[in-house]
């Protein structure tokens, strides 16, 4: 009898005890989950303290009084070049007025973009913008930039759109050329994500590479 | 540690249910294992069935059989099936069958939830069995992403994808609930007198298995998450244009995917555990430091996953990081590698089916790992990135490293499952048959893969054709020598040599393991009154 009893205490201690590894390995599991998540916005601020992420959206926005007593380095001259991508099948025309430019660190310099909404109707965009090499992107600066603002353009509108920057002279002297591309996108989500049917795919890889603009 | 909770369920002390009852509601251990290793079995000939395909369509250059999408969409789908369905299943039914048996415990700690994690199986295969053929009625464009899924690519894609994440959901469930339950009863269900300690390699392997899946396996599954936000509920977590980074998703998916090769290698690391040293009849050498190497590689495993990404630009410090992360790793993998080799030295071998499996892993799994440094090193990386060259290394890494090993065990252990004893001459002509076929397969592409041939392409330039002639025909003979496995299977299965309660001779030497201290095939219950390990 007592052996017995013994047993069912046996039994029951464990069975509690599995209970306890089950739930703590459940947590652990549910916070993984979470962590991923987590990690959203922990890598944006990860990418922002390091720069570890070198395609840089974060491209500093300067006042024009910051830099009017910037030095001028006469010695060097740094290529910048211009490229433009639309992203998704959105049917606008996007490129740069001129493909490079060559700038002394510390001058300002002013370059345009073109724009045409060949939509039949008005589309709003944003224009986002990335450095490469990323560790060019701190000292390439904007202090006018169509990409501070949204664009809307009516149906078949087209414009000129300006970007006024400056180089700053701490770029590291291994640079020489930089890239600034940007990519614009509609900035409404509920049509971005209206895709077409990829399953046509022997169009479709044309009409793809056609909705790049190639560079003047 | 005892083991007197044996008397969860009523029909524990009867003979199994007759009829489909066993099986739906099984929650023995050894009827679970069973199905797992039977589900693995059936998946492994669909993964292959997909692998044939792709090596017919590369056979020639140019488009023969399959459309650019849906060749894309096999190489998805071989992959995901492979790993989730073929040699996951199959590790995690031979730790049903074996974990108890090895520790002296009459069941899993929770039979019910091992019952869950089996049957959620067979419904997540049934998504990805969905998915598949879903574009050929009207469900949009097939995944044609590589296994990897990365967005953008992902986001675009047709229902298939919807159908392939709710699949990825429900397999995740299922292999966190099985690894829950695993380390559950290695912690409480051992026998008086089975220290952690004593417990053969295969146990702690899994061990460190289950811990790797508990850790990765959810953050895999948030990743997906997001994916289908994005895709449905106008979320931005990868679409650059809402503000999000599709290289989150890599971060998220390799977090995920590196550990992952752990999880597949570890298990068969652990039957080599087992296998070296009863062919050697010798104890295993080194136990302590292949528990302590498998620590380190847990750990190392979990914080080096960048290195499959050096090419979306990361800084020189982060890329630096994770090469030398990387390049570490081969430290507690050649210690298991020395481990093993030590153990053979001197010792009375023999050459049985699984002994041959175990050498061959030995030497092919070390020469992915020369492949692996040479990958881990960021400027080779960039030249090598997306090639063959690649796909020559991951074959080399988990066909011996997780496939073979898993053969091991099953000729290792069949007689223990079935009381038969396999034809050891068909079980040596497989052997030789599969690695031969295997390497004259996967060899060529180095080749291939070094003069620049890319991976997911459906054609490749004409200079490339001869290696792809030669690795199309391995392939072919590879496919085929799993008809030969099949039928040997089937053949022990259905009878053939009795088999004694320790079919090896040299199985119990230097272990403590209770596996052999009952009859082969044990019964329905085993250790109900619970064993002492001296």
């Amino acid at each position: 009898m007592a052996e017995s009893e013994q047993i069912a205490a046996q039994a029951a201690k464990i069975k509690a005890s599995n209970r306890r590894v089950f739930l703590t390995l459940g947590m652990v599991a549910v916070l993984m989950f979470g962590f991923a998540f987590a990690l959203v916005p922990l890598y944006r601020i990860i990418c922002d303290v390091t720069g570890v992420n070198s395609v840089a959206t974060n491209t500093t926005r300067v006042k024009a009084s910051d830099v009017v007593d910037m030095v001028v380095d006469r010695s060097r001259l740094v290529t910048i070049e211009f490229d433009a991508t639309i992203n998704g099948n959105l049917p606008w025309e996007f490129k740069p007025s001129i493909k490079k430019v060559q700038v002394h660190p510390g001058e300002r310099k002013q370059v345009s973009y073109y724009f045409k909404n060949n939509a039949d109707h008005p589309v709003t965009t944003q224009s986002v913008p990335g450095v490469t090499p990323w560790q060019a992107s701190r000292h390439f600066q904007k202090i006018e930039c169509f990409c501070f603002n949204t664009q809307t353009l009516a149906a078949g509108e087209e414009v000129e759109m300006g970007l006024l920057f400056v180089v700053d002279a701490e770029l590291p002297k291994e640079i020489n050329t930089l890239t600034l591309s940007y990519t614009i996108m509609d900035i409404d989500r509920g049509k971005a994500l209206e895709k077409p049917d990829l399953s046509a795919a022997d169009n479709d890889y044309e009409g793809q590479s056609a909705r790049r603009i190639s560079m003047r | 540690m005892s083991t007197v909770a044996a008397h969860h369920d009523d029909d524990h002390h009867h003979a199994p249910p007759a009829g489909m009852k066993r099986w739906l509601f099984s929650t023995n251990h050894k009827d679970i294992g069973t199905m797992y290793l039977i589900f693995s079995l059936i998946m492994l000939f669909l993964g292959g069935g997909m692998a044939m395909l792709i090596r017919a369509e590369l056979y020639m250059p140019g488009l023969q059989l399959l459309e650019p999408d849906l060749y894309n969409n096999m190489v998805t789908n071989h992959a995901l099936i492979m790993v989730f369905g073929v040699v996951m299943p199959a590790a995690a039914g031979m730790a049903n069958w074996m974990i108890p048996l090895m520790i002296g415990a009459p069941d899993m700690a929770l039979p019910r939830l091992n019952n869950l994690s089996f049957w959620l199986l067979p419904a997540g295969a049934t998504l990805l069995i969905m998915s598949v053929l879903a574009p050929f009625f009207g469900g949009g464009a097939p995944v044609n992403t590589g296994w990897t899924l990365y967005p953008p690519l992902s986001i675009q894609a047709g229902m298939s994808m919807d159908l392939l994440i709710f699949t990825l959901h429900v397999l995740g469930i299922s292999s966190i609930l099985a690894s829950i339950n695993i380390i559950t009863t290695i912690i409480n269900m051992r026998a008086p007198g089975m220290t952690m300690m004593k417990m053969p390699l295969f146990v702690w392997a899994w061990f460190f298995t289950a811990v790797l899946l508990i850790i990765v396996m959810p953050a895999l599954a948030g990743g997906v998450t997001m994916l289908l936000f994005d895709r449905h509920f106008g979320t931005s977590f990868f679409d650059a244009a809402g503000g999000g980074d599709p290289v989150l998703f890599q971060h998220l998916f390799w977090f995920f995917g590196h550990p992952e090769v752990y999880v597949l290698l570890l298990p068969s690391i652990g039957v080599m555990g087992v296998v070296i040293p009863t062919f050697s009849r010798k104890p295993l050498f080194g136990y302590k430091s292949l528990v302590w190497g498998m620590v380190v590689l847990t750990i190392l495993g979990c914080v080096v996953w960048a290195h499959h990404q050096y090419t979306i630009g990361m800084s020189v410090f982060a890329t630096k990081y994770f090469m030398i992360g990387t390049i570490l790793i081969s430290i507690p993998v050649g210690l298991m590698i020395f481990n093993f080799v030590f153990t053979m030295w001197r010792g009375a071998m023999t050459f049985e089916t699984p002994m041959l499996f175990s050498i061959a892993i030995i030497i092919m799994f070390s020469f992915a790992g020369a492949t692996g440094v040479m990958l881990a090193v960021v400027p080779a990386d960039l030249q090598y990135h997306d090639t063959y060259f690649v796909v020559a290394h991951f074959h080399y890494a988990l066909i011996p490293g997780a496939l073979f090993g898993l053969y091991a065990g099953v000729f290792y252990w069949l007689p223990k499952w079935t009381g038969h004893m396999y034809n050891e001459k068909l079980g040596k002509i497989f052997f030789w048959w599969t690695t031969i076929a295997f390497n004259v397969t996967f060899f060529p592409q180095h080749f291939s893969g070094l003069a620049g041939m890319p991976r997911r392409i459906v054609d490749y330039g004409v200079q490339f054709q001869e290696f792809n002639v030669i690795s199309s025909i391995g392939g072919f003979a590879f496919g085929l020598s799993h008809l030969l496995f099949l039928y040997i299977i089937i053949q022990t299965v259905r009878g053939g040599k009795k088999a004694p309660a320790m079919p090896w001779e040299g199985a119990q030497i230097g272990t403590s393991g209770l596996e052999w201290t009952v009859s082969s095939p044990p019964p329905h219950h085993t250790f109900t009154t619970p064993p002492t390990v001296k």
